[in-house]
């Protein structure tokens, strides 16, 4: 591993001063993805400044009846809130369905968004890999791409992004607080992953120095009747194949309202907006849910090794869809 | 790069200058002598360098100990009170609960920890309803909640009966 400093600083803002003066620094939170792409090499920072104990660990709930959350809540907590059980239940289960009990108590809210992608040649810097070295190439494309992307992949990077949890936050339309050298700023978590498709090497449009110290889910009633379902190799404790969040509003037959988003299937989680426009307002049938997957599937790009999770996905969509819909049908 | 360095472990406080690239497992291990904590992946992938760190199961392959000089560490050779083992020591003698043992510390700590968050009411994965006040820790939900430790012995069948019998 490279040599490097490790600061304390009295606070956020200091921690966002010191780094922007730094092009090679870091922030260090939970370190359970940081430590490890040293210790492959793929991350090689000369300076790590610790913001895990300058950020909010609190979860607090908003007079517009939203919530925020501190960047430095650790997984574990987050999972464990009895408020987030009982109205963002998606959120919970994507939470409780990653990694596993010791990582969820090191991780915290924000590390997790920044996660990086575990494709196995970005991890391997005895390999070419566009997202770590632009321009080095691809080898997943026609190599090991089991895990990777079906949905929004380009020629350069078909990388997945990891998160279960930002796949549940994107499906709730979470906004990320994020404190810079000119001050303060937020945006929509989807525009956090705005960047764009021919620059893999970047995974979000945070400039350096730019810290991320809340996120915040706005209100929505009918979260608490929502799910996250995960797809995996083996029955725990792995990464998702493919998953699903979805939240859903229902009346009398008819979605009044829904949320959906994706997880496994791109570089970013995925929100369905196309499943989403033919559901809303649509009367409930297995048919409907089957024309909503496919709607959303129409664009995948299908690799000889990764081409089952279209047909994964269809169905754990479609019985998620069903199981949130049992009195309608 | 060296830094001066004070950790509390097993309530006994250390100085020492060390490579800010020290993990608290490289330091437990090579530092001070504690041994028990072992290295398997050194990537968070196999559970056996499982420690408490303020109370909670961590990886501590993947702490750097420069970060944790606040903390209050505990190993598995901070866990029995003299000759007398802890309740999970015993119960993995009992159940003979492992077959080479290298995994043996990092289930017992991971244990631990893992039935303070069942006491504390958090759900896993498997929890038949998200919102109960408390957890029944059935077999299944010792599976899912100690999957963060490998055993390559295989000795899951006893490790799950060792852990069954200590549950509150």
């Amino acid at each position: 591993m490279k040599p490097f400093r490790y600061e304390h600083v009295p606070d956020a803002a200091a921690a966002v001063a010191l780094l922007t003066q730094e092009p090679t620094g870091a922030f260090l939170a939970g370190g359970t993805n940081l430590v490890d792409l040293m210790k492959l090499g793929v991350a090689q920072p000369d300076l790590l400044i610790d913001v895990s104990r300058l950020l909010s660990d609190r979860i607090e709930s908003l007079p517009d009846g939203g919530v925020r959350i501190g960047a430095a809540v650790r997984n574990s907590d987050l999972a464990a809130d009895r408020m987030i059980r009982g109205q963002y239940p998606l959120l919970a289960q994507a939470l409780l369905a990653g990694a596993s009990g010791q990582l969820r108590n090191l991780a915290t809210t924000g590390g997790n968004l920044l996660q990086r992608t575990r494709c196995v040649y970005f991890q391997d810097i005895s390999k070419p890999c566009n997202k770590r070295l632009p321009g080095s190439g691809c080898p997943a494309r026609e190599g090991y791409h089991r895990n990777l992307a079906i949905l929004g992949a380009t020629e350069a990077c078909i990388a997945t992004h990891p998160s279960d949890m930002a796949v549940a936050l994107i499906a709730l339309d979470a906004v990320v607080r994020v404190l810079g050298p000119q001050g303060e700023r937020s945006l929509p978590l989807a525009d956090l992953y705005g960047v764009p498709a021919d620059e893999p090497q970047r995974d979000t449009v945070l400039r350096h120095g730019e810290l991320i110290t809340a996120i915040e889910l706005p209100p929505l009633s009918f979260a608490a009747h929502s799910s996250y379902r995960k797809v995996r190799d083996r029955a725990s404790y792995a990464f998702a194949l493919i998953s699903v969040a979805v939240a859903i509003e229902n009346h009398a037959g008819r979605i009044q309202d829904v949320r959906i988003a994706f997880g496994g299937v791109a570089s970013t989680p995925w929100r369905a907006y196309k499943a989403e426009a033919l559901l809303r307002g649509a009367t409930i049938s297995e048919q409907l849910f089957r024309a909503a997957a496919d709607a959303e599937l129409a664009d995948a790009h299908l690799l000889r090794g990764n081409a089952f999770k279209a047909p994964m996905l269809h169905n754990v969509l479609t019985r998620t869809l069903l199981d949130l819909t049992p009195e309608e049908l | 790069m060296n830094q001066s360095i004070q950790v509390q472990v097993n309530g006994k406080s250390y100085h020492l200058s060390i490579d800010t690239r020290t993990t608290l497992l490289d330091l437990l291990r090579e530092h001070l002598g504690l041994t028990g904590s072992k290295k398997g992946c050194d990537h968070g992938q196999c559970g056996a360098c499982t420690i408490l760190v303020d109370g909670r199961r961590v990886n501590s392959c993947l702490t750097f100990a420069v970060a944790y000089q606040e903390s209050d560490i505990v190993t598995i050779e901070g866990l029995a009170h003299h000759d007398h083992l802890h309740p999970l020591q015993q119960a993995f003698l009992t159940h003979d609960a492992l077959q080479c043992g290298y995994c043996t510390p990092g289930h017992i700590c991971s244990a631990v920890g893992m039935i303070r968050e069942v006491e504390a009411g958090w759900p896993s994965a498997v929890s038949p309803d998200l919102n109960a006040e408390q957890v029944t820790l059935t077999d299944d939900e010792i599976r899912e909640r100690m999957s963060g430790n490998l055993c390559r012995c295989a000795a899951y069948a006893t490790i799950v009966s060792a852990i069954a019998e200590v549950t509150p």
